[in-house]
């Protein structure tokens, strides 16, 4: 038993819960998420079947031509057993018609017109399969920044952004998910090889714990040298996180009158619900 | 008069973010279910009438204590005892939150939160002015003090209403649930909270009716856990789960009187010692 470990029957009676009330108080019942093939989107999938009935979620595969044939395997094979609905949009002509066109070589551009145009087949899957598009990102990867803003980041809801990898495993394990997901390494698979652990260039693990300690419990930096973390590994994820502030944020707007939204006009999107 | 034996209802509810009309029918009909269980006084949350994360609608909502939201519940108060949480607008135009006990008709105590919580996920002391009293008032059911949520948290609180002999404290809560880590089965919110109200009914010699609510505002969740303690620090009633609910208990008057006799801690509470004992530390806050 270690800090961060969860008892999932209790997470998984809150989320649930989460969903059901927080769909019902913008008035939907069911929901829209990309199913990738990983362990996030697998999550999320069967947190909403549980909640909402199988029948009310549509998994959306977004398969880009280089993606690895796995991901979507993975994906048909967690709907299967969740028996939620499914869909599948290619978007390589979507994607292409951008990149191509603009000839962008550059593997981080590739990667984030990709995870937008995601966002936007989403999106408009909300209008038609009339859901709500769930957020698939959990706390680690949202304080890491490691996600395109607008992109895999946008949700209208995001049952998962309080769990560290860590707790997404056990909760994962708890309801199911199936063992090749469960046992794959983490890929955004926006190139051939990619890995989350290799392109961080620290393990899940070791940054789950860090973040816990840091972030959670608001240790200091000397704190956290005496508990046996490395003084650089800290001062990089610090940076890291102060850096990639702008991406947990609402746009800035220039506060110019009286009462300026978000600034002196501030109400809970539940208003009145 | 002392507590008589009597039944009571617990309200677990989930009032809907600034729909202050919408809350006061669920109110109405939360009433009628106590009333027609043959409860004699009903508790309902902190802000049951308005949900709590009100921001900027604070003050659009708040309430004037002789207006037409509290009448109807006053009215219903001929039939029914009732605690009832609101964001008032006192006649000086300050804001608080407070609570009103209702009886016979008649507003007979209006309570406003001394200890407001601004730290972490709150901001209370922005929309509110603080309470600035702890008033033990008599009902016909017993003598009674009321602790708003954070309230309960400073010892002082309590044992202000201990010393004025009250039969129950009574508890109204917005306590968002949170901690899930440590691999343990309950909240750590709950963890607390229960250790709290436990040792306000047995350290105080009374009885302690929390009325939690439930329901999530912008993914704050609350966690509910209403519950009736005894003066011997028994659980009496609990409402299990994350969903409104009623929960109705019968309160035995005899069970305060054994447990006073039984330990006799207000009989021996010395309240001189701790006037001497507050007054030597003022002095030397002074002579600091």
């Amino acid at each position: 038993m270690n800090e961060l470990d969860i008892h999932p029957p209790l997470v998984e009676q809150l989320l649930t819960q989460f969903l059901r009330e927080e769909l019902a108080s913008a008035g939907f019942s069911r929901a829209v998420l990309g199913i990738s093939g990983g362990i996030d989107s697998a999550l999320v999938a069967a947190l909403c079947a549980r909640a909402l009935g199988p029948q009310n979620v549509l998994g959306v595969m977004m398969p880009y031509r280089t993606s690895n044939p796995d991901s979507e395997g993975h994906a048909r094979l967690l709907a299967a057993r969740l028996g939620i609905q499914t869909k599948k949009v290619d978007i390589s002509a979507m994607a292409d018609g951008y990149l191509a066109a603009h000839e962008v070589k550059d593997r981080m551009r590739r990667g984030n017109v990709m995870a937008r145009c995601r966002m936007i087949v989403l999106y408009d899957h909300s209008v038609e399969f009339k859901g709500l598009v769930i957020g698939t990102s959990n706390k680690t990867e949202i304080l890491l920044g490691y996600s395109t803003q607008w992109g895999d980041s946008a949700s209208a809801i995001n049952p998962i952004g309080d769990l560290y990898k860590h707790q997404i495993y056990q909760l994962s394990r708890h309801l199911g998910v199936p063992s090749e997901i469960l046992d794959k390494a983490p890929s955004a698979d926006l190139f051939e090889g990619q890995t989350d652990e290799g392109e961080l260039g620290f393990t899940y693990a070791e940054a789950d714990r860090l973040l816990y300690w840091m972030v959670d419990e608001r240790m200091s930096e000397q704190e956290l040298v005496a508990r046996g973390f490395d003084a650089a590994f800290v001062r990089r994820m610090a940076a890291r996180i102060a850096a990639t502030q702008f991406k947990r944020v609402m746009p800035i707007i220039a506060k110019l009158s009286q009462r300026t939204i978000n600034q002196d006009f501030r109400y809970l999107r539940d208003w009145g619900k | 008069m002392p507590l008589t034996d009597c039944r009571l209802t617990l309200a677990q509810t989930n009032p809907a973010l600034g729909a202050v009309q919408r809350n006061l029918e669920e109110h109405v009909a939360a009433i009628e279910a106590a009333h027609a269980a043959g409860s004699q006084l009903i508790v309902f949350p902190e802000l049951s009438l308005t949900g709590y994360f009100l921001k900027d609608q604070t003050a659009e909502l708040a309430l004037d204590v002789d207006g037409p939201e509290l009448r109807t519940l006053r009215e219903l108060s001929k039939r029914i005892s009732i605690l009832v949480g609101f964001v008032e607008r006192a006649r000086d135009g300050r804001i608080y939150n407070s609570a009103a006990f209702l009886e016979d008709g008649a507003l007979l105590h209006v309570h406003r939160k001394v200890h407001l919580v601004t730290y972490g996920m709150f901001d209370e002391e922005r929309e509110f002015a603080a309470g600035d009293e702890f008033r033990a008032f008599e009902s016909k059911l017993g003598r009674f003090g009321v602790l708003i949520c954070e309230d309960a948290w400073h010892v002082s609180s309590g044992l202000q209403h201990f010393l004025a002999g009250v039969d129950a404290m009574l508890v109204p809560s917005c306590s968002p649930g949170r901690g899930v880590g440590g691999g343990a089965t309950e909240l750590s919110s709950e963890t607390t909270w229960r250790t709290l109200l436990d040792a306000h009914a047995m350290l105080f010699q009374t009885w302690v009716l929390y009325a939690n609510r439930v329901g999530w505002e912008d993914g704050v969740f609350f966690w509910g856990g209403s519950r009736a303690i005894d003066p011997f620090g028994k659980l009496v009633t609990r409402i299990e789960g994350f969903e409104p609910a009623l929960a109705h208990a019968s309160i035995d008057g005899g069970a305060l009187r054994r447990a006073r006799v039984a330990t006799p801690l207000l009989r021996d509470s010395k309240p001189w010692l701790l006037a001497r004992g507050l007054e030597r530390i003022a002095a030397a806050e002074r002579a600091r």
